[in-house]
């Protein structure tokens, strides 16, 4: 029967010492206790968030940069078509403007040359016409010096003449 | 009362292949007849209860004399080592006119009001040490460990309290729980602490004695009847939703109610440990019944396996109590939609 009869004393010890407990724990042990725990949990809640933050931005960023990618690409044929295309006008018009050159140079020089030769010509001739007459001149007063000579000349003039 | 409790069909089959090898197998013990009348009900009782001294062992240095404390009327209070009512022999004597008679303390003839440090007593100042001990070294981890993975003691310490806190308060502790968490987790630590000691060798056995767990369910049931709201003392005492000839009779019930959830949980606890005790000493008594090795080797085998079902038994009434102790609070503090 002793078994079932609570004690005054133990009783009255148990309240004492689980009210300290409850005190004493609960001020020293479970509020930094709960309260790292909570702080855990949010920071761990936290991280995940943000890690699930920036997988998502990356991906964002990713499909981003791939948009970006193909404008640039775009971008670059369109560069290169235009650049060839200007090109080959440029060197089109080069060909021809070079070809207008060449031939208005070849017209000058073939003016030039032909004025050139025509004065040369020119001089030439009468070089020539002045040489003829010094000759002239010369055989005249050569052959001419005597009377039997202008004579003989004049003849073979009258001669040639009414051969001709 | 019977020397030892069955406790079910395959116990009783494996003590009566015990009895039978040791009735067949040479009695190595069988000469020492000097304590023949060996009383295991009185040891076991013994053990159980609480005591003024704390005995270890035989002989001169094996019992601690606890300190008494007494008080009456006459003479107020008085305080004295037990030792006193011991003689060399360690035979009872009365002591400046009191006298210790079954580990009461009469003054004359009238009982007098005992606050003694006993064997329970000093129990219980070492689970209360031990537990501030060990819950400043998981609050220090967890100051020391903030924003780092937890370390040692502590890590070992804060999913149970996490787990009692997150999946036995809680959820239904109502919606005040997180008033009640700090009185819950001290319950749940005290007793689980207070069973896992009581299991040591040597060990008093705090928490199978009816006066600790009465305390416990007392305070259960004062929080719980202070923080009763009108919800639940309406459901008590005028029952919505019932005809009204049946009202009174639901009052009855209801109000009997209010004082058989405590004691269920007090006799729980109280019956859970004090029988795992009586079991275990009762089992291990059986070598000292039959003076046989025979049975001394099976009766350690079993007591290998008991004390391990004693392990999970005291996680488990741990758990219980404070199961219970918070569906109390939170049916007292629940917000009831009427139907």
């Amino acid at each position: 029967m002793d078994l079932l009869t609570p004690g005054v004393g133990l009783i009255f010890w148990q309240a004492v010492v689980f009210l300290i407990l409850v005190f004493a724990l609960s001020k020293m042990a479970w509020k930094p206790i709960l309260n790292s725990l909570k702080q855990r949990e949010e920071t761990i809640q936290g991280s995940l968030d943000e890690a699930n933050k920036a997988r998502q931005q990356m991906a964002s960023m990713q499909a981003d940069s791939e948009a970006l990618l193909k404008e640039a690409r775009e971008e670059r044929d369109k560069i290169l078509r235009d650049a060839r295309e200007a090109g080959n006008r440029l060197h089109d018009q080069a060909q021809a403007d070079a070809k207008k050159n060449a031939d208005k140079i070849l017209e000058d020089a073939k003016a030039v040359i032909q004025t050139e030769k025509n004065a040369a010509l020119r001089d030439v001739k009468e070089q020539v016409a002045i040489f003829s007459l010094e000759v002239a001149e010369k055989l005249m007063k050569k052959n001419l010096s005597d009377d039997k000579a202008q004579k003989d000349l004049t003849n073979r003039f009258v001669e040639e003449l009414k051969l001709n | 009362m019977t020397p030892f409790p069955y406790k079910n069909d395959l116990f009783r089959i494996i003590l009566i292949i015990l009895l039978f090898i040791g009735n067949s197998a040479p009695s190595f013990a069988a000469d020492n007849n000097e304590d023949e009348s060996f009383d295991v009900s009185g040891v076991i009782i013994h053990h159980v209860l609480d005591d003024h001294i704390w005995h270890f062992w035989d002989g001169h240095y094996g019992t601690l004399y606890l300190p008494v404390i007494v008080y009456s009327a006459e003479r107020g209070f008085d305080v004295f080592s037990s030792s006193n009512f011991y003689d060399e022999n360690h035979n009872l004597i009365p002591y400046n006119g009191y006298k210790l008679e079954h580990n009461h303390i009469y003054l004359g003839d009238t009982q007098v009001l005992d606050f003694s440090i006993t064997k329970n007593v000093v129990m219980l100042f070492i689970t209360a040490f031990i537990l501030i001990l060990v819950f400043r070294a998981v609050a220090k981890g967890a100051r020391k460990n903030a924003g780092k993975a937890p370390k040692g003691i502590q890590s070992f310490m804060e999913p149970i309290i996490l787990f009692v806190t997150e999946e036995v308060i809680k959820p239904n502790a109502g919606p005040k729980a997180n008033k009640y968490v700090p009185y819950l987790l001290t319950l749940f630590f005290f007793i689980l602490f207070g069973n896992l000691l009581g299991l040591l060798p040597g060990a008093a056995n705090l928490t199978g004695n009816i006066a600790v767990t009465m305390t416990l369910a007392a305070f259960t049931f004062l929080i719980t009847n202070f923080s009763g709201n009108k919800a639940y003392w309406s459901h008590i005492f005028w029952t919505p939703g019932v005809p009204l000839p049946l009202r009174p009779i639901l009052l009855m019930v209801e109000v009997i109610g209010i004082f058989t959830k405590p004691i269920a949980l007090l006799i729980r606890l109280f019956a859970a440990i004090a029988a795992g005790h009586i079991v275990l000493l009762s089992i291990m008594s059986l070598t000292f019944i039959f003076h046989s090795w025979a049975v001394g080797f099976g009766s350690s085998i079993l007591v290998v396996f008991i004390s391990l079902i004693e392990l999970l038994v005291a996680g488990i009434q741990a758990y219980v109590f404070t199961l219970f102790s918070s569906l109390y609070i939170g049916l007292a503090t629940a917000e009831h939609e009427h139907h």
